[in-house]
């Protein structure tokens, strides 16, 4: 099968473009990294209608740790769950690759931009490809070492670097939590790798498996964005637009999704911490699209957005739904990834604005951005026939047969949803031009990946992601109930024609709302102070903690004090020593004799000279 | 000598020996702590040779010997110091030879 190929290919490209990348020319860079990508998705495509994929398809590499009993290798496989995610990470990798020749044509650090990517892209199939826990744990922190680099990609603002580092240390509080459940896994199961630990993991009391999910969830909530660690995705926007679209909207935000998902055995036995990931889910998912509702920075609606989305995944796997979770990931990836591309197009047609108060009207200037934005527009906001519309309906029905109120409140977050998609919608494309630049559509290289995003936006939902999967994960059985749908359509709808109504009917009541409810509007303007809360309760003291004690106390005081101690017990010595060294004959003589009486007395005392 | 006891010439010696070290520690003159150093030498000769007599054993004579050979020598040399730093300082008083203070 050479599965190592898939990963290889786009690390490959990362280091010709990366130790060469200075002095080759654009079109070379292009071919190296669209081709690594590109080459990487054949053999995916390749792979996956070739081989069997309910049989047991492990490739062992080479054996990473030999200790005791505990052996861990390089392992790859392929089975259903895999296939999926590997082709959504190939397909949508190498249409956003394409893209990013048009979008980064201006840009310093071109090659610089294209091997990052190409790093990810490795780091992400490792980690999808993995059969033990450790291998995916390194596609996971590569991944997130690849999110810091291309956060931080324009190093020389201080935004952007800050940004990295919130990501990379918000990240770590997650991987801390990944890296404990490793721990506890080996202590129980004595193994890391995925058939061992889920064969053996029936047999393992409920508390083990429930400590073991939640330490994963905690993992997950890191990575994948959700509450309390989300706050590092919005920030993340400060890197360029392809960036927010690959991995913090289509692939490496999804890690944690797909993770919770390989890990379903222990978590039908952990019902616990099911129902924990399930009330997390919704719970970041309405508390986000509050947020949402009220940004002025384009891509932080979608940011935001993301974080909410993502919390559905989590509630469908939380509720037993593995096969919807994965399904509504794949059609996130495309229209939230469309979304992206879109607004990167929309940013770059106006030389870099981002804050929609300058939009407006920009439809007819740029057709092909709007029809295809539109397309994912209305997919993210459960219009049927669409493919958000499938998958989010999937979760609905399986959260109703959960927890009813998870359903009610998932149907009114679908209505914020709706809401906030359209009003950045409108905002942007209809009324009158309210900016400065001379908006021109973009080149051919951007907007075909944008055409083809949103064929599949539209047309996603047929994809039959859940009977495919159903062979893999057990069947929750849900009878599919018809008044379900209806309402969480209606309130998708009722979102859509409540922004038209106040941004496109009446423009001006936005800010008559936002005036009467002052306070809410303040709230979540400022995304309910969450940042400034955590700063003032975590941050500073941990910070002020460590300079106080840790620094001051303990290196400068403790151990810098001690070797100093040392020196200067030293130095006293020698200038009492010094003494002896008078350079007086009859000094020297009185120590003489003072020495050998000593001697004599300590001689006697012990024993004499027997 | 056999009504003598020994604690009498060890005593001599003793007080020799104390007497030797006072002037080495407290004589100025040079000369006069090398004749210092032969008293001390000298004292111990008695002491080494009472001792022989007591137990009527020869190695107390034997190492007296020693002693003198090595007393003769040094005296020879040490001489031979002084003569050197008194062409080159013209002083005989110890404490002014005191270059490698400090």
């Amino acid at each position: 099968m050479l599965l190592w190929l898939i990963p290889l290919l786009p690390f490959a490209g990362f280091l010709i473009n990366g130790l060469f990348g200075r002095r080759l020319s654009k079109g070379v860079i292009n071919a190296v990294a669209i081709g690594s990508v590109v080459l990487s998705f054949a053999w995916v495509v390749k792979t996956v209608f070739s081989i069997n994929l309910d049989a047991a398809n492990t490739e062992h590499y080479f054996t990473w740790i030999q200790s005791g009993s505990l052996n861990i290798g390089c392992d790859m496989s392929v089975d259903r769950l895999t296939a999926i995610m590997l082709l959504v990470v190939t397909g949508i990798g190498s249409l956003i690759h394409i893209y990013s020749i048009g979008y980064m044509a201006h840009e310093g650090g071109y090659y610089r931009f294209f091997s990052y990517l190409n790093l990810f892209m490795f780091f992400m199939l490792v980690l999808v490809l993995a059969a033990n826990y450790l291998v995916l744990f390194v596609g996971w922190e590569g991944v997130g070492l690849c999110s810091y680099l291309l956060i931080g990609f324009y190093f020389d603002k201080k935004f952007a670097t800050n940004a990295g580092n919130k990501a990379f240390i918000v990240n770590r509080i997650g991987d801390f939590g990944f890296s404990l459940a490793m721990f506890y896994i080996v202590r129980n199961f004595g193994s890391l790798d995925f058939g061992t630990v889920f064969r053996a993991a029936p047999g393992a009391s409920e508390a083990t498996l429930t400590t073991i999910g939640l330490l994963l969830m905690l993992g997950a909530c890191g990575k994948s964005a959700q509450l309390p660690l989300y706050v590092w995705l919005p920030d993340a926007m400060a890197g360029p637009t392809p960036v927010s679209a690959l991995i913090h909207a289509a692939t490496m935000v999804t890690a944690g999704v797909y993770m919770t998902t390989r890990s379903w055995v222990i978590y039908t036995h952990a019902p616990a911490a099911m129902n924990v990931i399930a009330i997390i889910g919704i719970a970041t998912a309405f508390f986000a699209a509050t947020i949402g509702l009220a940004q002025n920075d384009i891509k932080k609606v979608f940011a935001y957005s993301t974080v909410s989305q993502l919390g559905y995944m989590f509630v469908g796997v939380g509720c037993g739904a593995f096969s919807a979770g994965i399904f509504h990931l794949m059609t996130h990836a495309f229209f939230k990834a469309l979304l992206f591309l879109g607004s990167g197009s929309v940013i770059h047609a106006l030389s870099g604005e981002q804050d929609m108060r300058n939009m407006g009207g920009l439809r007819k200037k740029i057709p092909w951005t709007f029809w295809t934005m539109m397309c994912a527009a209305v997919a993210i906001a459960g219009v049927p026939p669409f493919s958000g519309f499938f998958s989010k309906d999937a979760i609905l029905v399986a959260a109703n047969h959960h927890a009813p109120w998870i359903f009610w409140l998932g149907v009114f977050t679908a209505g914020l949803t709706a809401f906030y998609v359209f009003r950045a919608m409108f905002l942007t494309f209809f009324g009158e031009y309210r900016g400065h630049a001379h908006p021109h559509e973009s080149s051919p290289v951007m907007t075909i990946p944008l055409a083809i995003l949103a064929l599949l936006s539209l047309g996603g939902g047929f994809i039959a992601v859940p009977a495919f999967l159903g062979r893999f994960f057990p069947t929750v059985e849900v009878p599919e109930d018809f008044t379900l749908v209806a309402i969480s359509v209606a309130f998708g709808l009722g979102g859509i024609a409540l922004a038209y109504w106040i941004y496109v009917a009446k423009p001006g009541m936005a800010d008559s709302i936002a005036g009467s409810f002052k306070i809410l509007y303040t709230a979540i303007y400022n995304k309910y102070f969450v940042d400034e809360i955590y700063d003032a309760t975590v941050v500073k003291p941990v910070v002020n903690g460590s300079r106080a004690v840790l620094w001051r106390g303990f290196d400068v005081g403790l151990i810098d004090g001690t070797v100093n101690a040392v020196g200067a017990l030293a130095k006293r010595t020698g200038s009492v020593l010094r003494l002896l060294q008078s350079g007086n004959i009859r000094s020297y003589a009185t120590w003489v004799l003072f020495g050998s009486v000593i001697v004599i007395v300590v001689f006697e005392l012990g024993g004499g000279m027997r | 000598m056999s009504e003598i006891p020994i604690s009498w010439f060890l005593t001599l010696s003793a007080v020799l020996f104390v007497l030797g070290v006072a002037g080495f520690l407290f004589r100025r003159n040079i000369i006069t702590v090398f004749m210092s150093i032969e008293l001390m030498l000298n004292a111990v000769n008695l002491t080494f040779i009472t001792f022989s007599y007591h137990w009527k054993q020869v190695d107390g004579h034997l190492f007296a010997f020693f002693v003198m050979v090595v007393a003769a020598a040094e005296a020879a040399v040490g001489l031979a110091i002084i003569l050197t730093i008194f062409k080159n300082r013209s002083t005989l008083n110890i404490d002014e030879v005191e270059t490698m203070k400090n």
